[in-house]
């Protein structure tokens, strides 16, 4: 009958499925995932990149943000991990397990921005000392005010918006500013989703928030930056600039790429990661985020090409580093 | 007459049949504003989209794939990708669901473990999207390596939708009459005979709408497609189904990395660029048109098998 014919059809499609060759034209694939800070400019390389080889080489991005990155790049299933902070201990640990040999690359900076809503009237800038007062674990529940914060400043409700605790933003934030990682009050309304912070701070002239700047610098005339006082006691807005000079700190950091060993003998993912980092600069900077200077691109390149892997930070964030700094470093394993 | 008319008893009655009408009356003007309400809520939301979307909603959006530029970002890698998914579900939960409702109705023995089985499907129907992509995680992607591909997405949305199937099939084998399988038994039919050749032919139309209801929802599932380790950014197609040489048909797509619509529009919503919600329109409402081009196939497929019914 037709119905039994139907179903032997089906059948025999899914034994051709199982005896098939897996991929007949077997092109190359590089996979990348990780941070969705990194996402645009590693979406921009390899958008570009595939351009630039006329589809001969694949390329892939997804997002599972820095930690599920890591999870997938140290059981060998990505090429290159997407990371908005450096490798942690227990993913040093996890790669070393399975014997993922991983090549770090800073690709370009991002400076945190703190937002308020333009008609907050009695803040332009702020100090390190006055975000560890709204921040810290002490102020869950009893900061509740800016007055509290600064006394000079009213007695309105103070309504914080942040990143989830899961996203890369929120462990260098607090890194920064309360001084340990992933240390921060809970009472506030978190998202992964950082439209969602920039919508707080546009509609609630109470609100302050934290973001990446490629969060901001779109959505600069609804909103109002803060100058940041860095350690030399200037305060300074988060520009290209101010990143670039080293001015605005203590929340500019560097974000990174982590390139397999084994997959970077592959020579289609060593010319992608040289794409990436010799015509990179002008992607990032259209993406919105601070392209590394070309000494910095360079001397990652050179540490690329002589194979050197491990990390220059042995699994802790560090907070007011430079490129340049970190790439000096001898790396450890 | 004049009487009667004024008969207190009949006036009375009289009464009560106005008061009993203007219920009925009430309530169909309540049943038809509850349903503008509920369709007038999904026309919004369309024509929303539409509106928003409509400067993306072209030809060129359709064929090109994924960029950091809004304008020139498409969602070929998306659409295809739910397709194929789509096939490989509808091709998975229809046979699967199928066989386990009519194998329920028409064979199994009435006793305790049926029962528990039945509770157990309708139970299955209940369990959150992100449960079945967690089980296929594990099962699927590692345990039978099926790796993040178009198999496993496809198999995963079989799983969560396997339970709508079953119980509308159900409900569709139980609605044929008793005296059409008699009479085939009578003249001598096997029980498969019976089910192939009768049951299943009659009861298509409903199979039909619970795969309609069951593809629908997994369409817009975004959950489970996540978790199996959907891509963002893809800028390829998977291999074609067909091919030049012997045996022309070609499965390798089932193994290929995908993205999927939802994935897509979740991407754009959340970007900074506030062009790219512009794009996530465009894609929503391309989303919207691909389920009701789906739910039209089946509709005219449901028609067509409605028609040979010649009890």
């Amino acid at each position: 009958m037709r119905l039994t014919s139907t179903f032997a059809l089906i059948a025999a499609g899914f034994a051709a499925f199982a005896v098939a060759p897996g991929g007949a034209a077997a092109q190359s694939v590089i996979k990348i995932d990780g941070s969705s800070t990194v996402f645009p400019i590693s979406e921009a390389v390899a958008e570009e990149f595939q351009i630039a080889r006329r589809g001969k080489v694949r390329v892939t991005v997804g997002i599972s943000g820095t930690g599920g990155g890591f999870k997938k790049f140290c059981r060998g299933e990505t090429d290159i991990s997407d990371a908005s902070r450096p490798i942690s201990t227990s993913e040093m640990e996890a790669c070393a397990k399975a014997g993922i040999e991983y090549i770090e690359l800073p690709v370009a900076y991002d400076a945190l921005t703190v937002a308020v809503n333009p008609k907050n009237t009695w803040v332009d800038s702020i100090t390190v000392a006055e975000l560890k007062k709204m921040w810290e674990p002490a102020a869950q529940g009893k900061v509740t005010t800016w007055k509290q914060v600064n006394p000079k400043w009213p007695a309105q409700p103070l309504k914080l918006f942040g990143p989830g605790a899961d996203s890369g933003t929120f462990d260098y934030f607090t890194e920064a500013t309360v001084g340990k990682s992933k240390s921060s009050r809970g009472d506030f309304t978190a998202s992964e989703d950082d439209n969602v912070l920039v919508q707080g701070v546009e509609s609630d002239v109470n609100a302050l928030a934290y973001f990446g700047y490629a969060y901001y610098a779109p959505n600069a005339s609804k909103m109002k930056a803060l100058r940041v006082v860095n350690s030399k006691g200037q305060a300074v807005g988060p520009s290209p600039q101010g990143v670039l000079d080293g001015s605005y700190e203590p929340l500019s950091r560097p974000i990174f790429i982590y390139v397999s060993k084994a997959s970077a003998q592959r020579p289609e993912v060593k010319e992608f990661v040289e794409f990436y980092l010799q015509k990179g600069a002008p992607l990032v900077e259209e993406v919105k985020y601070v392209p590394l200077a070309k000494l910095a691109y360079d001397k990652a390149l050179a540490n690329f090409r002589a194979g050197k892997v491990g990390t220059a930070f042995g699994g802790h964030n560090e907070v007011g580093l430079t490129v340049e700094e970190l790439l000096a470093r001898e790396a450890r394993f | 007459m004049a009487t009667v008319a004024q008969d207190p008893a009949l006036q009375a009655i009289r009464a009560g049949v106005g008061r009993r009408k203007l219920f009925d009356a009430i309530f169909v003007i309540i049943g038809l504003l509850v349903m503008i309400a509920a369709l007038a809520v999904l026309c919004v939301l369309f024509l929303d989209l539409v509106v928003q979307g409509a400067p993306r909603l072209n030809w060129d959006f359709l064929t090109s794939y994924a960029s950091r530029k809004a304008e020139n970002a498409g969602i070929l890698a998306a659409w295809v990708g739910t397709s194929l998914i789509m096939v490989v579900t509808a091709c998975v939960a229809m046979p699967v669901g199928v066989a386990a409702a009519v194998y329920l109705e028409e064979y199994a023995p009435k006793n305790w473990f049926t029962a528990i089985i039945e509770i157990n499907v309708t139970n299955l129907a209940g369990v959150p999207s992100i449960i079945y992509g967690l089980l296929a995680l594990g099962l699927f992607v590692y345990k039978f390596n099926l790796g993040q591909s178009i198999a496993a997405a496809g198999l995963t949305l079989a799983l969560l939708i396997l339970p709508i199937v079953i119980v509308a099939t159900r409900e569709a084998v139980r609605a044929v009459p008793r005296a059409i399988r008699e009479a085939a038994y009578a003249l001598g039919a096997t029980r498969w005979e019976v089910t192939a050749h009768h049951v299943l032919p009659y009861s298509m139309g409903g199979v039909l709408t619970g795969m309609i209801i069951g593809l629908s929802r997994a369409i817009g599932e975004t959950a489970p497609i996540i978790t199996i380790g959907a891509l963002s950014f893809i800028a390829f197609l998977p291999s074609p189904p067909v091919t030049a040489e012997f045996p022309f048909l070609s499965f390798a797509w089932l193994k290929d990395a995908f993205t999927a619509m939802p994935i897509q529009m979740f991407n754009w919503v959340s970007r900074p660029d506030p062009a790219f919600r512009v794009n996530a329109a465009a894609a929503g409402a391309t989303l919207l048109g691909m389920t009701l081009l789906m739910n039209g196939i089946a509709i005219w497929l449901r028609f067509r098998f409605r028609k040979r019914i010649n009890w």
